[in-house]
């Protein structure tokens, strides 16, 4: 029996792999308190500021439904579709905060049939793919248990 | 009027699937465009090629690719590219060089050999690109964006897959009889709804295909043109507006919105500035639009221009297209053309072939789909990274 394949997120930065508190990672101008994800880290993109300095902030976990749907083929290269290829639902989730959409792909098992807008969603980590050297890991959005 | 240009020539290859190298389809529209207008090649000033990112080197310098296709005259040259606005940036630039005073008579020419099936991101490993990110992390084709907007309609607006497919079948009825179209077929709502779902709730005959084509025009300062003709066709307005900061409504190819918490949201969202920018230059509104031209790169989106270039309130699409107001004899018939429907898309030449049909239209040229006493009509499309077009054509 060989060892479990190590877990590495897909993308270096962009979400903590806290299994109890996954979040995303964005940033925030310390100037005009814009966020950012994916992370803006240069110059502020809020073309009334010309911030170059930006903070690490991890954003809201939970966010409502602002609308779904699903891919019933695989998508090409270079997404790493599984063989069998199973449909799986990516979803637009609004964070209340942040007052941004955040696309993610919904967990296994949860059908665009089981979501409605405005329902409130949550962030996963969730493989991606596997392959010999890793289990690559990637944010995913599941309903909040009612 | 001043800002006028005028269309002396259209010319557009049949689209489809031919297998061929995508100059050929260029120079082909190119050379009817410059049948059409009686305008010969070596008087031609300059050139405004339309570029394709799917062809190699030759695709991205399209402006000099034509010219030494039709045969290298000394003609200045500029090549443009905007995703699918691409068509109207080239539009744009030979227009903004005739009302300069900098040429009098230019050639606008796009084409494109597009591949089977989903478009994919460019070759290679490329993680600082987000169009790259977005296939590799998510999954997130084209058609999942268009999923993403059709589902909103239904979960706000209760919108249903037969309003969506109703889309469908009125511009195969309006593309039918169109020679430059690739699917000449009249759909039933029960072929569009038996087709295979891809991305709910959007189903294949629902998604625009990809397409080999090109398309040209021929523009001409208003002097000139009238030498040559009377009451030319001019272009009246080209919008290539960017969003405002935020922009946020999420779009190809983006993982999120940019953030609204910090500066509020922007007057006007993406979408509706684009129309919007063409009407003000043009002093017109969507009241004196006679048909338009809209980008269905599903037929569910065309319901959102509706509402995007002010036909109606939001949420009031559906009712338009089920009262048969943009249905051919309607009150503003809508993508007679048969829209992407028809053609699937040829990016850098779509937005051409657009003002090809509304040229078409004002000439009353368009038999078997001709909108009678056409006089002004309007284009819109929207592209990944920001991109949209506008373009009003008037008589």
């Amino acid at each position: 029996m060989g060892a479990a394949k190590p877990r590495k997120p897909a993308i270096e930065g962009w979400f903590s792999m806290d299994a109890d508190d996954p979040r995303l990672l964005g940033t925030r101008c310390t100037s005009c308190r814009t966020y950012f994800f994916p992370r803006e880290t240069v110059f502020c993109r809020n073309p009334a500021c010309s911030g170059t300095e930006f903070e690490e902030v991890p954003l809201s976990r939970r966010g409502t439904l602002w609308s779904f749907t699903n891919n019933c083929y695989p998508p090409p290269a270079p997404y790493v579709a599984p063989d069998p290829f199973e449909p799986y639902a990516i979803a637009a989730v609004e964070l209340d905060e942040e007052k941004m959409v955040v696309l993610g792909q919904v967990v296994p098992g949860v059908a665009t049939s089981d979501l409605k807008a405005g329902m409130e969603m949550e962030l996963v980590i969730d493989t991606l793919f596997e392959d010999d050297e890793q289990e690559a890991m990637i944010w995913k959005w599941r309903p909040v248990a009612a | 009027m001043a800002n006028e240009v005028a269309i002396l020539g259209v010319g557009m290859h049949e689209w489809g699937k031919w297998g061929r190298n995508f100059v050929e389809y260029g120079v082909k529209a190119a050379k009817d465009a410059l049948e059409d207008a009686g305008v010969g090649w070596r008087d031609i000033d300059f050139v405004a090629g339309g570029s394709t990112m799917r062809n190699g080197y030759p695709g991205y310098v399209s402006g000099a690719t034509f010219a030494q296709a039709l045969g290298w005259s000394g003609a200045k040259v500029a090549s443009s590219y905007g995703a699918c606005a691409t068509g109207a940036q080239a539009i744009d630039s030979a227009r903004a060089h005739i009302l300069a005073g900098l040429c009098d008579v230019a050639l606008v020419v796009g084409a494109d050999a597009a591949p089977k099936g989903f478009f994919a991101p460019t070759g290679g490993d490329r993680p600082d690109d987000p169009d790259w990110l977005r296939f590799r992390l998510l999954g997130a084709t084209n058609p999942i964006y268009f999923g993403l907007y059709a589902r909103r309609r239904m979960e706000i607006f209760g919108a249903t897959e037969e309003d969506f497919a109703r889309v469908k079948v009125k511009n195969s009825r309006h593309g039918y009889t169109n020679p430059k179209a690739r699917y000449k077929k009249m759909f039933t709502m029960e072929d569009v709804l038996a087709s295979p779902m891809v991305s709910d709730p959007l189903r294949l005959l629902q998604i625009c295909a990809t397409s080999d084509g090109g398309a040209a025009l021929v523009l001409s300062s208003m002097e000139y043109a009238r030498r040559r003709t009377t009451d030319p066709v001019t272009i009246a307005a080209v919008s290539t507006v960017t969003p405002s900061f935020p922009n946020h409504v999420i779009e190809m190819p983006n993982f999120a919105t940019d953030s609204a918490a910090a500066t509020g949201l922007p007057e006007t969202p993406f979408k509706d500035s684009i129309a919007k920018a063409a009407y003000e230059q043009a002093g017109l509104g969507p009241e004196d639009l006679d048909l338009a031209e809209v980008y269905d790169l599903s037929s569910a989106l065309e319901l959102d221009w509706y509402e995007n270039i002010g036909l109606c309130p939001p949420g009031e699409a559906e009712r338009l297209l089920n009262d048969g107001d943009t249905t051919l004899g309607g009150r503003v018939p809508v993508n007679t053309s048969g829209g992407l429907g028809c053609f699937g898309e040829a990016v850098p030449a779509q937005a051409m072939a657009q003002v090809c049909e509304l040229t078409w239209q004002l000439r009353g040229q368009a038999a078997g789909r001709q909108v009678e006493g056409a006089r002004v009509g309007l284009t819109v499309n929207q592209g990944l990274f920001g991109h949209g077009s506008s373009v009003i054509v008037k008589r």
